[in-house]
């Protein structure tokens, strides 16, 4: 033990807080910035990364809701004349050759639904959200020149790419890419012979999720490792924005869970290719019993399938909170109300969401007893969950609110999160879950609270540190129709979706209106359709915004516009790998310190006055 | 004033090994959900039980002395005496490919006619094979790990000690010990659960 404390030592080249240098590289054009390739394609600079995963996931979401829009067509206008689709989706549109008239392939709808779910999910709300703001934010937050180990950071958006492209690829497969659901149920997702997406997209589909997951890891280690290593003086837990909490938790919740699917991703694998039959027993594909694959359970599946589940919801969320609880509080210049209530209930929830994972699971015909547990533990993560929408509603009461994009968004944020988090605790019981499940009653939960939720977190990041990351603002008009049309849109999509489940449709199904208990609410249908494609195209507005303000937005005129205590505002945007100037800055006090003795902000690095109290503590 | 503000930070760990130690316990997630899922598996019926071969208890031991072995050839990087470590690194790494190609005959024998166990004979089988399998690329994974380092063992720019090279063997060794032991935990739970 001796020798490695001297080596310790000698490694820091003078301690921890030699403030000019960094483990691994010298700030400020180092040897990783040299060429346009290391600048901006391989690059290592957190702040670079953080834009790819940014414009990746844009893309991505772009491609994820164009597809919802194909199958919403579907669904509102089941006997349309799809033909004009054809020149996007060729075979996939069925010409009837008397009539001339178009449809999509029902195999095609279900690869559709599942593309959609593991995109949004995986690529848009996972890696686009908390890749892009995890590596912007925590270097920058909590005063590091870069993460703990910028190479790791580069693989790790590497390895989302190499996801990608895979996952693209088998976008034009002849078999179709995948269709089992983004959740990728065994029998049907181990057995090619099971169904088209079962074939070749079944296999790229797991591969794209184990590179993944690998891409998680690569991240999730590297921000644990900075947050609890790499603060600057001074910053210690309790001086850390919500922000840097709710990505902690996040990244400790992926590297707890991903494994986990992983898991269950070799062992699907194994019986899609080595004949194996962990979930399987006793199947008959086309009628013919398949005698040997015997003795598996694709209930095992679903446990490690959820027990990533369930915290990846969390993933997706907590991210969210954090953004939402800063803009909240620097818009309001107020102090974010119950800062140790909010750290404490994103850590309750981070211990509760691992407990809870079987609520996916009430029918799959669990014992009702170890049913009931799991609905006790559901309906406790109401309880963090509540306090934390206190506490929203609480920093904004009476506040001096600056109304703009970003808070507009993070206040949608909050609407959303109630409103689905309600429909939860329904869902949450499992007798009322007997009715719901696998109805469109969850579909609009999920979306809700999961999907529309986050988006409107990320949105708020985005109008919020637009300036932080190109220097300039994006347009505050083209903003606020971005956000009145998707709040309005969303809850126009969603809201008559808890109706549909309440009466019974079911989720993942081709077309209703040949069931005559469903054929009333072809209405619906159609108004749902339209109030997605209307939403979606207030979405492209949002896109126009973001590279038109890249290049032409308002420039950034002071260092920090919107009056934030934060360490992210005192260093320059134009400043290059390594983030600081000159020394990194200290802290001396928390990062809400707002309204107090007469000031409106006191930034987190000016010391405490004689006798001063922290205001954290 | 300074002192009620922020007492100094001492970092007790760098921040690699942090990362390193970070990342294991990602991995032993991942044979937490292999093993429970094994045990949930095996308590219902059709399950088929098959002796563990000797390989796997030789490929014990070759495991359970590389690490010593490797343990000792760090002492002598330290104690900058470069034969030994190079002599005993060599060894090490020997001793790890030896390790893998055991648990590669103690998979033939199972194959073979005496046992006729296959990797889809029976679940008990097919988790043997993924425990063991997941297992072995772990080790492949260290097996790389150690070839750089011998590497730099060999160079002459890097063969001398350094604060750097100091830190890229207990890395290196570090996460060797992990599989050694992860190894001894399957070997147990397999056994146990005969
Ligand atoms: C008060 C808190 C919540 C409760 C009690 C709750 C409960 C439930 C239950 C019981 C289900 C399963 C419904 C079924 O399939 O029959 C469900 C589905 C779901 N929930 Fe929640 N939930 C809560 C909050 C959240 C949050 C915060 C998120 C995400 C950020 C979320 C995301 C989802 C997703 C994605 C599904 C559906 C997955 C699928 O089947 O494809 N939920 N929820
Ligand atoms: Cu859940």
């Amino acid at each position: 033990m001796a020798d490695i404390n001297i080596v310790e030592k000698e490694l820091e080249h003078g301690g921890h807080h030699d403030d000019h240098g960094h483990d691994d590289h010298d700030h400020h054009g180092d040897k990783y910035q040299s060429s346009f390739v290391d600048r901006y394609i391989f690059s290592q600079d957190h702040k670079t990364i953080a834009k790819q995963f940014l414009i990746t996931g844009m893309l991505w979401a772009i491609i994820g809701a164009g597809m919802s829009i194909i199958f919403r067509l579907q669904l509102g206008f089941p006997d349309a004349n799809m033909a004009w689709l054809q020149p996007l989706l060729g075979g996939w549109i069925k010409i009837d050759p008397t009539t001339g008239l178009g449809e999509i392939d029902p195999d095609f709808y279900y690869a559709l639904v599942t593309m959609h779910g593991t995109i949004l999910v995986f690529f848009v709300l996972t890696a686009g959200l908390s890749g892009t703001f995890s590596n912007l934010l925590i270097p920058l937050q909590i005063g590091a020149r870069d993460m703990a180990s910028p190479m790791m950071n580069m693989l790790s958006y590497w390895f989302f790419f190499l996801a990608g492209a895979i996952l693209f690829i088998s976008l034009f497969l002849n078999t179709g890419p995948f269709s089992g659901g983004w959740t990728g149920y065994p029998p049907l997702s181990a057995l090619p012979q099971a169904s088209d997406g079962s074939k070749a997209g079944a296999t790229l589909w797991l591969l794209s999720l184990v590179f993944f997951v690998v891409s998680v890891l690569l991240g999730g280690i590297n921000y644990i490792t900075t947050i609890l290593n790499m603060r600057t003086k001074g910053m210690n837990m309790f001086r850390m924005p919500l922000t840097i909490w709710a990505f902690l938790v996040t990244a400790i919740l992926g590297l707890l869970s991903f494994p986990v699917l992983a898991s269950g991703f070799f062992m699907l694998t194994f019986d899609r290719v080595l004949g194996t039959s962990f979930f399987l027993n006793e199947i008959f594909v086309a009628g013919e019993a398949l005698t040997t694959r015997v003795g598996g359970s694709a209930i095992l599946y679903q446990h490690l399938f959820w027990f990533l589940g369930h915290p990846e919801v969390y993933i997706i969320i907590l991210p969210a909170m954090g953004l939402v609880s800063e803009v909240l509080s620097v818009s309001a210049r107020k102090p974010i109300f119950g800062y140790k209530a909010m750290v404490f209930s994103i850590l309750a929830i981070g211990v509760l969401s691992f407990l809870v994972w079987a609520h996916h699971m009430y029918m799959s015909g669990m014992n009702p007893f170890i049913a009931n547990i799991f609905v006790l533990f559901t309906l406790i993560i109401a309880v963090p969950s509540a306090v934390k929408v206190f506490n929203w509603i609480a920093t904004i009461w009476g506040g001096n609110l600056r109304i703009n994009s970003a808070s507009l968004f993070s206040i949608g944020f909050v609407s959303m999160f109630i409103s689905g988090g309600l429909t939860g605790i329904f869902l949450g019981n499992a007798a009322i879950d007997i009715q719901q499940h696998d109805t469109y009653f969850v579909v609009a939960h999920f979306h809700i609270v999961m999907g529309v939720a986050a988006f409107f977190g990320m949105f708020a990041g985005i109008y919020h540190w637009f300036p932080r990351m190109y220097g300039r603002f994006m347009n505050e008009t083209l903003g606020r129709i971005h956000f009145w049309g998707t709040m309005i849109g969303a809850y126009a999509i969603f809201g008559p979706m808890h109706y549909l489940g309440m009466a019974g449709v079911p989720r993942r199904y081709y077309r209703f209106d040949k069931f005559q208990a469903f054929s009333e609410f072809t209405g619906m249908n159609e108004f749902i359709t339209i109030a997605a494609i209307l939403t979606f195209a207030v979405q492209i507005l949002f896109v126009i915004n973001f590279f038109y303000s890249m290049y032409k937005g308002r420039k950034q005129t002071e260092m920090n516009p919107w009056g934030a205590t934060t360490l992210e505002w005192t260093a320059p945007v134009d400043a290059g790998h390594g983030n600081w100037d000159g020394d990194i800055p200290h802290v001396h006090r928390w990062p809400y310190d707002m309204g107090r003795h007469g000031r409106e902000f006191i930034p987190q690095t000016e010391p405490l006055a004689e006798g001063e109290i922290d205001g954290g503590h | 004033m300074e002192m009620v503000t922020s007492p100094k930070k001492i970092r007790r760990i760098h921040p690699k090994k942090f990362a390193l130690w970070t990342a294991i316990v990602s991995m032993l997630m991942l044979f937490s959900a292999f093993t429970s899922a094994y045990i949930v598996r095996k308590a219902s019926s059709n399950w088929l039980a098959f002796p563990i071969v000797d390989e796997f208890f030789y490929s014990t031991g070759v495991i359970l002395s590389s690490s010593v072995i490797l343990h000792v050839s760090y002492k002598a990087f330290v104690a900058k005496n470069y034969t030994l470590y190079k002599l005993l690194l060599t060894l090490g790494l020997g001793l790890g490919v030896l390790f893998v190609a055991l648990q590669y005959m103690g998979w033939l024998t199972l194959n073979s006619d005496t046992y006729g166990i296959f990797i889809s004979t029976n679940q008990s089988s097919s988790f043997f094979v993924l425990l063991v399998g997941t297992h072995a690329l772990h080790v492949i994974g260290g097996i790389t790990a150690l070839m750089i380092s011998w590497i730099y063992a060999l160079k002459s720019s890097t063969k001398e000690w350094t604060p750097r090279g100091q830190l890229r063997l207990e890395l290196t060794f570090t996460y060797w010990h992990f599989v050694d032991i992860l190894w001894l935990y399957l070997l147990l739970f397999l056994w146990i659960q005969q």
